[in-house]
């Protein structure tokens, strides 16, 4: 089988102290969904943020399309095309929606209202609100903006901390919606989920790691069928 | 009963000397609060560089003049003003580079920060002194006033006077160019938006590809030009003395803690609060009163709450009120 688009392999490592991680791999084809789950502490943002040069590996490594990028600082990597968006802290409160999507911008240097417009029509709430401070936004809104802002890079992989986390169930369903279509046109996922019987459900390929290990691996549906994972995290 | 005499009385003692020491304090207040929100620290050493940074200008006067250079009616200090700015950004991205940015590197507390701004100060403060001494340097030249009294008197036949003094009337003008001109770059140029955006978010600004040294770069460079313009001004108004410069300090703080730290709106609104409350409790109303009271009603007291010379008790006392109900100030600042 081909190398997957994105991979972090074998990684070990954590923030200085002990290690988080143990040997742990997570992957994402292209344009398909890969969702994190596992019980609280179990290194999931830890696993996600690795992929993502914000700790420092003493083994493994992370390969984009092929390319080793493990030395690359995060910023490097928001150039190579991926896209990230933090669990909190994840928009520009007092600048308007608009200004949020020209930041996450800033490092292009073409024209960036074609991009723009795209945003708005996958969420179309933000054209509405666009001259209005994100901080002012309810939180659905905010992750819209925050989702937005990495998108405007157009970036080849989007990575996601928890994106539902503290939005109602509904929205939380309508975010799943909008991830979905991102998928769809060809930008792979790669998500960490506190929700994780629904986010499975719309994961090609889910990991479950336990402790700083993969625990188990399949794809989504069949991690949802497996009744072992089922008894023990998804409360049968 | 003379409401327009009272009005003139009022403009000349008051109202134009409270507008324009408010425009030179919300030049000093839009820098402080600046530094606050992006560099994350109080600039204590905001006076002094001012100080020094108009001893700069009054060196390029002096050189001017010397050259016969002149710009009559204008004050010859407005044409030396760029010269105080390119060594006002070198003094300050060589104190950034020097002191700094080592703290920024260790990451440090803010109050280090503000101890590191202090012998920033210190060190100012000395250079200053050993260009200007310590007394009074007068370097308005030009014409000194728009109309005097007794013109005013003459053209208008109001038993009343009002003089409008040059110094005053480009301080206002110069402010207002001035606010304008920062808030078109701060909210419409692509540096100005980095430089909010690495305000409201510092890592998110990061990852978002942003400079942060060469915001860094931008909001020294702005507050040098906004503490040299505020100097300057101040001077040619009331005289330079490095220690009176050192006193605005605590003003101009109180100003940006009122306004509401890290709000540039919230700068200028404080900064003329500031400056019509020291000078309205300040003010002897006696005149202002005994033309709107009705006929043996005047006032027999000078009608003034404080002297003169406790002008920065008011101040004080703002800045007291501010941090002790609203510490956020009054356009939701941040809290030190």
């Amino acid at each position: 089988m081909a190398e997957p688009f994105l991979i972090g392999e074998a990684m070990t490592g954590g923030y200085g102290g002990a290690d988080i991680l143990h040997d742990c791999t997570i992957a994402v084809e292209k344009g398909e969904i890969a969702v994190i789950v596992g019980p609280n502490g179990a290194g999931k943002s830890t696993a996600m943020k690795a992929v993502f040069g914000m700790l420092d590996l003493r083994k493994g490594s992370v390969r984009l399309d092929g390319q080793e990028i493990s030395g690359l600082s995060p910023q490097a990597r928001v150039a190579k095309g991926m896209g990230f968006v933090p669990q909190t802290n994840n928009i520009f409160p007092s600048m308007t929606v608009e200004e949020n999507l020209e930041m996450g911008a800033f490092i292009r240097t073409d024209d960036i209202r074609e991009t723009m417009a795209q945003i708005y029509d996958l969420f179309p709430i933000l054209r509405d609100k666009r001259r209005q401070a994100a901080g002012e936004l309810s939180g659905g809104q905010r992750q819209q903006v925050a989702v937005g802002r990495a998108l405007m890079t157009r970036p080849s992989v989007l990575m996601l901390d928890e994106p539902t986390a503290g939005v109602s169930p509904i929205v939380m369903d309508e975010l799943f919606d909008r991830i979905i279509e991102i998928a769809r046109t060809g930008i792979s996922i790669l998500m960490v989920e506190q929700n994780a019987r629904q986010a499975l459900n719309i994961a090609d390929k889910g990991y479950v790691l336990v402790q700083g290990e993969n625990r188990y691996t399949d794809t989504g549906a069949a991690l949802l069928a497996d009744p072992e994972v089922r008894k023990s995290f998804l409360g049968g | 009963m003379e409401p327009l005499n009272a009005l003139i009385s009022l403009s000349n003692f008051m109202l134009i000397p409270a507008l324009a020491y408010g425009s030179q304090l919300a030049l000093g207040a839009l820098g402080i609060t600046l530094i606050f929100s992006i560099l994350r620290f109080a600039h204590f050493a905001h006076g002094d560089t001012m100080a020094l940074g108009t001893a700069a200008v009054i060196g390029g006067t002096l050189f001017l003049q010397a050259q016969g250079v002149s710009i009559d009616p204008l004050p010859t200090a407005l044409l030396a003003i760029p010269i105080g700015i390119v060594v006002m950004v070198l003094y300050l991205l060589a104190a950034d580079r020097l002191v700094y940015k080592y703290f920024r590197k260790v990451k440090a507390k803010p109050l280090t920060f503000v101890m590191a701004s202090l012998g920033v100060m210190f060190v100012t403060n000395g250079i200053t002194r050993l260009f200007m001494g310590v007394g009074e340097t007068r370097f308005e030249d030009g014409q000194r006033f728009l109309f005097t009294v007794r013109e005013f008197r003459d053209f208008t036949g109001m038993a009343e006077g009002m003089a409008l003094r040059s110094a005053q009337a480009i301080t206002i003008i110069t402010a207002l160019i001035v606010m304008v001109v920062l808030f078109w770059f701060l909210n419409r140029t692509r540096a100005g938006k980095s430089m909010r955006a690495y305000s409201d978010n510092e890592d998110l600004a990061l990852l978002s590809g942003i400079n942060p040294e060469r915001v860094v770069v931008i909001t020294w460079t702005i507050t040098a030009i906004l503490l040299v313009l505020a100097g300057t001004l101040y001077g040619l108004d009331k005289g330079f003395r490095p220690f009176n410069y050192f006193q605005l300090l605590l003003p101009m703080f109180a100003a940006a803690i009122l306004g509401g730290l890290g709000s540039p709106i919230g700068a200028i609104v404080g900064a003329y609060v500031v400056a019509f409350a020291e000078l309205g409790i300040t003010y002897a109303w006696r005149r202002v009163f005994s033309y709107l009271m009705p006929e043996g009603l005047e006032p027999t007291s000078m009608m003034q709450l404080l002297p003169v010379d406790y002008k920065f008790a008011v101040t004080f006392a703002i800045l007291v009120i501010v941090l002790l109900f609203r510490p956020t100030g009054i356009f939701k600042g941040k809290v030190i």
